[in-house]
């Protein structure tokens, strides 16, 4: 028998970790949600020429930036030290994934708006009410971004695939590299995470009305996507049990009869992945109606998994 | 290794078999250091072990370890925190922006979020060593269960002890290569 106890009573560190809230989480998310669009978009782009896209397909990078900034506020309110929030681009730490993520961020938005702004055409200009709406200087900037963005419209297609994977992945990185606590201490949370952008990328570009044959080539990508989320997933909790020791044991047993059993398996796996997979496979064969839920149930599924790793992380020592 | 460039290699040994778990360390400590209301840079942990009547206690005062492999200057994104004099472990207050990624990877839980925003810690008390005084929780100690000094320097009485007695480090298998030697 062993009895261990601490007088100590810190904030946030006792009587078990509880440094990090739903702002993490939230960001997590988004973070891998932007990643997903970004790859998404700039594969579509090079399948199909822009004016055979649908409107919503061709706005889509726009979203990215959109939905990157709600995460990063979620970021910004998490910080203890507000004011000092600068001091992340005053450095560059090669060994810290959030500083390499901090600057990620920033290329985020050159890429995703000249690419958006490149996939514009004159139609969308002339009908958009925003963009029809820009007089002077605002309209003048808009052409500039359009011209500079087709004229190197490869080039960006391939800087928003690599930015999505190191944003993606960095998203993971940043627990795994986390060793002191056991359940984080996985190199597989980054690509775990990046495959989840991907398929929450798709579903939230499933929400808009897109062409049918864009439909099915998202809802395909996203199978695969959910197929190889269950593998990592897999590999991610036999890894823990075999790899972790003692400590990878009990933070796996959390998932496995603990505390987190019931929110982990119906959250994530079953209302997450099994569902909505099982719904999009049906979909795909018999060429049904596509429906909103699965969409949705992905998206609450890939913010679960997020959400419940980083407080089962922290509950488990 | 790190540790190589600095001159001086600042340690501290922790006797269990002296302490008493008296918590006159944790006191010394808020005072001098004005340690915030929730907030602790040092604290006293006992470990019984055994089944009754053969029980044994160690007594233990923990603080920061002053790693010379320290995860939470690994991950911290903006150099707040730093390998200091000493291979000491510190916390630049003005660049700290209290994300707390160095709390999730300090395997000893030796950091809090101070009222003010900044991620604080136990600092060995450099202000006082500079001085040439030795640390509070030091100098508090009534059963001298405390000691501090430079690694480097064979005639010191950290380097005396540890080379008189095998330490016993904390969780050891994470490969900080903790500065905080305990007696057993």
């Amino acid at each position: 028998m062993t009895e261990v106890e601490i007088f100590r009573n810190s904030a946030s560190i006792d009587p078990q970790l509880h440094i990090w809230g739903w702002e993490i989480p939230v960001y997590l998310f988004l973070g891998g949600l932007t990643a997903g669009i970004m790859i998404l978009t700039a594969i579509a782009g090079r399948r199909v020429p822009r004016e055979s896209q649908s409107r919503a397909m061709r706005l889509m990078p726009f979203a990215a930036p959109l939905l990157l900034s709600l995460g990063m506020g979620a970021l910004f309110l998490d910080l203890e030290y507000k004011l000092h929030v600068f001091r992340f681009y005053t450095a560059m730490k090669p060994t810290s994934p959030m500083s390499w993520g901090s600057w990620i961020l920033l290329l985020i938005y050159p890429a995703t708006i000249l690419l958006g702004a490149a996939r514009l055409t004159d139609a969308d200009v002339s009908t958009l009410p925003l963009l029809r709406s820009l007089r002077g200087r605002a309209a003048d900037a808009l052409a500039r971004l359009r011209a500079t963005g087709s004229a190197s419209v490869g080039a960006l297609e391939a800087a928003n695939v690599l930015l999505a994977v190191a944003l993606g992945g960095y998203t993971g990185i940043l627990l795994g590299t986390l060793g002191a606590r056991a359940l984080w201490s996985s190199v597989l949370l980054g690509p775990l995470f990046l495959v989840s952008g991907l398929s929450t990328g798709a579903a939230f570009m499933m929400l808009f009305r897109l062409d049918h044959g864009e439909h099915a080539t998202l809802r395909r990508w996203d199978i695969a996507a959910i197929a190889v989320e269950f593998v990592l997933l897999g590999f991610f909790f036999v890894e823990l049990a075999a790899n972790g020791g003692q400590r990878g044991r009990a933070a796996a047993a959390l998932f496995f009869g603990g505390g987190y059993t019931a929110v982990f398996w119906a959250l994530v796996v079953i209302t997450g992945l099994v569902t909505p997979l099982a719904m999009e496979v049906a979909e795909a064969r018999k060429g049904l109606r596509p429906a909103i839920l699965a969409p949705v149930l992905l998206l609450v599924g890939g913010l679960s998994l997020r959400w419940i790793l980083v407080l089962a992380g922290q509950a488990a020592i | 290794m790190l540790l190589k460039n600095f001159r001086k290699r600042y340690a501290m040994v922790m006797d269990t078999r002296r302490c008493v778990g008296c918590q006159t360390c944790v006191l010394a400590c808020k005072a001098e250091n004005g340690v915030p209301l929730n907030g602790y840079r040092d604290w006293i942990v006992t470990e019984t072990k055994g089944e009754f009547p053969h029980l044994s206690m160690e007594i233990r005062s923990e603080r920061c370890m002053h790693c010379s492999n320290a995860p939470c200057v690994t991950n911290c994104p903006t150099g707040a925190s730093h390998y200091a004099k000493g291979g000491t472990v510190q916390v630049d207050r003005s660049l700290c922006t209290g994300c707390k990624a160095c709390i999730a990877a300090c395997p000893y839980e030796a950091r809090y979020v101070h009222p003010d925003g900044y991620v604080d810690k136990c600092t060995f008390c450099m202000h006082r060593i500079d001085k040439g005084a030795s640390t509070a929780c030091v100098e508090g100690c009534p059963t001298k269960a405390l000691a501090f000094g430079d690694l480097n320097d064979p005639a010191s009485e950290i380097a005396k002890l540890l080379h008189e007695n095998p330490p016993k480090l904390l969780r050891p298998e994470e490969g900080t290569e903790p500065n905080l030697y305990f007696l057993v």
